[in-house]
């Protein structure tokens, strides 16, 4: 009896595993008839862009012919799931990001130079120094975001051009606040970085194609310069550590100050709330240009594409054109990376955020990683006034820096 | 994760032994054999689909899970595998082996910059050094194909020029549209729908310039565009060495995993490759890691202590009043006291991080009247804040737990201590303490485990900081060990799996000696 039981059940599962193997069949059928088809392209984007990617892609594939998967991944992710999938082969043929990923991507080998030839031309140069690492391109921008100078014209409407003025202005208009800048416990050194440059103290040398060299600039008399003003500010209230991104926007929104440095991400709710702004560029404090960091948006091909052309046609001729250039900027907020563009754009707001862009992309190199760690905590032991010798704190962040790049 | 053999529990009914259900043909035998071929399906299709991508190692797994799910339950003498087998291989799969990989990642320089293999790493430094000729032009370029073998034809100066991989660009006759060949006599022109199913071999063509190979070759990378580019970096995959074609530079692989020049050089990407125990050395001799390192140890050994204490002890102190059949209401109040746990833990803690904010948290504000203390940065009081947040968070468990203990401690015991004349406090610190400890060390060991390795409560309050001050690397007074991992790690810009992964195996091993001390403990407490 035991015997036949055990025989009828082996049978029974046999049939059920064989069921099972014709079912799975199938989808092994379709990836040996891959190579037929294999105009396939796989598009990574985060949560924010994936329906103008989706529109976009199904156009593309109209167009070309050629079937387009979207996958949405999440934004705190899919830089790094990136750079661990492609190796093992499951990565997507192109990926949608942030220019500053390029150092991480090209260090671990999972992204391919992108030959632009005359099209380059048609790019802002920011934005193609921003995809520029060691000498060669490795993305096509889209989109460029910046911090700038907001103010509320309700309050105030004629801007001093130095940021001591600025704060004096305060005097007669009497808000809470002179000027908001973000920070938080751990700082926030993205939003000083006008300010910085402004004393001339770049984080690192700019090359001549407008990407970073790993040389440290912001050290010297300039970067101890712009130390002692962080604690002249900090002693005057002007910059607080306790006031985060959140506190900032709504004693903006309270009308509790006259200005703010901040981006286009909040540009959105303040006009949303009715409240009449202008876009400036950050007023010089130390006497050069303030320069706030560019941050640029664009595409990536991966390395192990194994339909690289279709991924490089999709990302310079389709990704590129002005008109695709254009609808993304309406989608995202955010100005054109392509010059013919921008000049379409119609958004007065858009087109000032872009007008106090510089020419100082966010460093993308792998040695900016050290520098975050140790410049946001200094410039708020600066502010707190925990420091007793402000150039002597900078400096031993400097050093901790080097150490750190240095390994 | 933890008792997972529970997972499915001894019947009651006693019908074991001779009769067992392996040889039962009752309902329940059709609803197993129906289980057990849906198992079978399900994990010969695992299988099959595991073969077909080439992993090989989770093709074996299943196939021994499978086949060892088969003989359990089909086999009339394993009883207690039938109940421990779903609960071992949930085990093998889910913590074995991510343990086994941590352990092996450990002994690797996986990170940034070594995040393949080394072909991978030839690959990519060939293709990020093959740059365009400088001061070349680009073209139009058009595809076309003789006899299976696909070539290039651009205009130059004006002339249709074709070539392929052999046969250098040369003049031949065509037609054009003033900026693009649009067909050369004794090619066909490619569509792009033609070029697609051919990608890889358009993007990897490379048609020699002209009879000078120092010239370059044109090659596209969308099909349209043509440019001529030549490697800078050349491999020479006999001597497994990359040379720099414009120095003439040569740089051969190290033993960890980079090329590199005589004079010291590195080329990048490198690939990933064992290091020995360099990892676990480095925390210790490394002078930018090994001083903070100890400071973190002994702050996460004062802190998973303190955690546990004083939510234990304010945990048995609550349980011990609302126990007395005295406290009125005391349903409302424990249900109430609870409250705390039944919060998301990290949600809770960055309610907490606003609230003990310096110039606008409630606590500072409301409670006391707008003082300003900085009660996250000030390297004291954030280590008081982050062990007071631990309690609100940690106590209800301790209430819970204690409680249900103190509700199944025997009576007569106490009663007789009083009839001994035993005062209320002596037989608390005589009677109940010691029952108490006996079903509540396990617990309270786990707890400190669980707070060893509290991540998320460190991360979300104060993230580690207030930071040392001019310390080398970015780690606080508040970080604990597996925080400071995080923050060295993967916070610092260049991630080190290697790294975080020898530093966790560290913890692992810390944790595991603490926890066998404690229960071997906990035996002598049971013999009480």
């Amino acid at each position: 009896m035991r015997r036949s039981i055990l025989t009828a059940a082996t049978a029974v599962t046999a049939t059920l595993a064989l069921a099972a193997c014709s079912g799975g069949e199938e989808p092994a059928a379709e990836e040996s008839a891959a190579p037929e088809l294999e105009g396939s392209l796989t598009v990574w984007v985060d949560e924010t862009r994936i329906d103008i990617f989706t529109e976009l892609a199904e156009e593309y594939s109209a167009e070309r012919g050629i079937d387009m998967e979207v996958v949405q991944k999440a934004s705190g992710d899919i830089r790094q799931e990136f750079v661990q999938q492609v190796p093992t082969g499951k990565g997507p043929d192109i990926v949608v990001g942030a220019h500053d990923w390029t150092g991480e991507f090209v260090t671990n080998g999972v992204v391919q130079p992108i030959e632009l030839g005359d099209k380059a031309s048609g790019f802002s140069d920011v934005s193609l120094a921003a995809f520029t690492y060691d000498g060669a391109v490795y993305g096509v921008p889209y989109a460029v975001e910046n911090i700038a100078l907001v103010r509320n014209d309700d309050l105030v409407s004629d801007t001093p051009d130095t940021f001591d003025d600025l704060v004096a202005q305060n005097d007669d208009t009497g808000a809470d606040y002179p000027v908001i800048i973000q920070q938080g416990d751990e700082g926030d050194a993205y939003h000083l970085y006008p300010l910085q440059t402004s004393f001339g103290a770049p984080v690192f040398e700019q090359n001549a194609d407008g990407s970073y060299s790993p040389d440290l600039a912001l050290g010297g008399d300039a970067g101890d310069a712009f130390a002692d003003y962080l604690g002249k500010l900090g002693d005057e209230g002007v910059l607080d550590p306790a006031i985060d991104g959140e506190k900032a926007k709504q004693l903006f929104l309270d009308g509790k100050t006259p200005y703010m440095v901040t981006g286009p991400w909040y540009a959105s709710e303040f006009t949303g709330a009715g409240m009449n702004i202008s876009v400036l560029p950050v007023p010089s404090a130390g006497g050069e240009p303030a320069e706030p960091f560019v941050g640029v948006q664009g595409a990536f091909v991966s390395a192990k594409s194994e339909n690289a052309l279709v991924a490089n046609d999709f990302v310079t001729n389709f990704l590129g054109s002005t008109d695709v250039q254009l609808r993304l900027a309406e989608a995202g907020g955010r100005a054109p990376a392509s010059i013919e563009a921008a000049g379409q754009v119609d958004d007065a707001i858009m087109q000032q955020f872009s007008d106090a862009a510089g020419s100082a992309p966010m460093p993308s190199i792998p040695e900016m990683g050290s520098v975050w760690q140790f410049w946001g905590v200094t410039e708020v032991e600066l502010i707190q006034g925990k420091a007793k010798d402000p150039a002597k704190a900078w400096n031993t962040m400097v050093g901790n820096i080097q150490d750190a790049i240095a390994g | 994760m933890t008792d997972v053999s529970l997972a499915s529990p001894p019947r009651a009914d006693g019908k074991r032994g001779s009769d067992s259900h392996a040889r039962r043909t009752g309902p329940g035998w059709y609803v197993k054999i129906v289980l057990m071929a849906a198992v079978n399906a399900l994990g010969l299709y695992g299988v099959w689909t595991a073969v077909v991508v080439g992993s090989w190692g989770v093709a074996v797994f299943l196939a021994l899970a499978v086949a060892a799910a088969d003989w359990v339950y089909f086999s009339r003498r394993m009883l207690p595998a039938k109940y421990l087998y779903p609960g071992l291989v949930l085990l093998l799969a889910f913590q074995l082996f991510v343990m086994l990989y941590t352990a092996y990642v450990a002994f690797t320089n996986y990170g940034d910059g070594h995040n393949s293999t080394k072909a991978d790493a030839v690959a990519a430094i060939s293709a990020q050094n093959e740059r365009r000729v400088e001061g070349s032009e680009t073209f139009p370029l058009t595809v076309v194909e003789r006899d299976g073998e696909l070539g290039f034809a651009i205009l130059r100066d004006g002339e249709v020029a074709v070539g392929d991989a052999t046969a250098p660009l040369a003049p031949a006759s065509g037609s054009d549209d003033g900026t693009q060949v649009t067909g050369v006599d004794g090619w066909t022109t490619l569509e792009f729908a033609e070029l697609i199913s051919r990608s890889a071999e358009i993007t990897e063509l490379r048609v020699p310039f002209s009879d000078d190979p120092a010239a370059g070759g044109l090659r596209t990378q969308d099909g349209s565009l043509g440019f001529v580019a030549a490697p800078v970096l050349v491999y020479d995959a006999a001597a497994d060495t990359f040379t720099n074609t414009n120095t003439g530079v040569t740089y051969t692989p190290n033993d960890h995993g980079s090329f590199v020049s005589a004079d010291g050089d590195q080329l990048t990407p490198g690939w990933r490759v064992g290091v020995g125990l360099e990892n676990f050395t480095a925390i210790f001799t490394e002078d930018r890691l090994a001083g903070p390192f100890l400071q973190v140890l002994v702050w996460t050994f004062v802190f998973a202590g303190l955690s546990v204490i004083t939510t234990f002890a304010l945990g048995l102190f609550l349980a011990m009043v609302f126990n007395d059949p005295r406290v009125k209401g005391r349903k409302i109040y424990r249900s109430l006291l609870i409250l705390p746990y039944a919060f998301p833990a990290f949600l809770a803690t960055l309610v907490w991080r606003g609230m003990l904010n310096e110039k606008f948290g409630w606590v500072n504000e409301v409670l006391l009247g707008g003082a300003q203390i900085p009660w996250l940065t000030d390297p004291w009081l954030a280590k008081v804040s982050v062990l007071a947040v631990n309690l609100w968070l940690g106590f209800p468990y301790m209430f819970l737990v204690t409680t249900g203990a103190l509700q199944s401690l025997p009576g007569d015991v106490l009663e007789s201590a009083r009839v001994d004349g035993a005062s209320r406090w002596r037989a608390i610190r005589s009677i109940t303490l010691p029952l108490l400890m006996v079903s509540t060390a396990p617990l309270l060991i786990s707890a400190f485990a669980f707070n060893f390795n509290n991540f998320a409560l460190i991360y979300m309050l104060t993230g580690g900081g207030p930071h040392f001050e001019g310390a080398p690397v970015l780690v606080g007074h508040t970080d604990i060990l597996i925080s400071m991992v995080y923050s060295v790690a993967f916070d610092s810009g260049v991630k080190q799996y290697g790294l975080a992964s020898a530093v966790s195996l560290l913890i692992f091993v810390i944790v595991g000696l603490i926890s066998w001390l404690g229960f071997r403990r906990t035996r002598t407490l049971e013999e009480l």
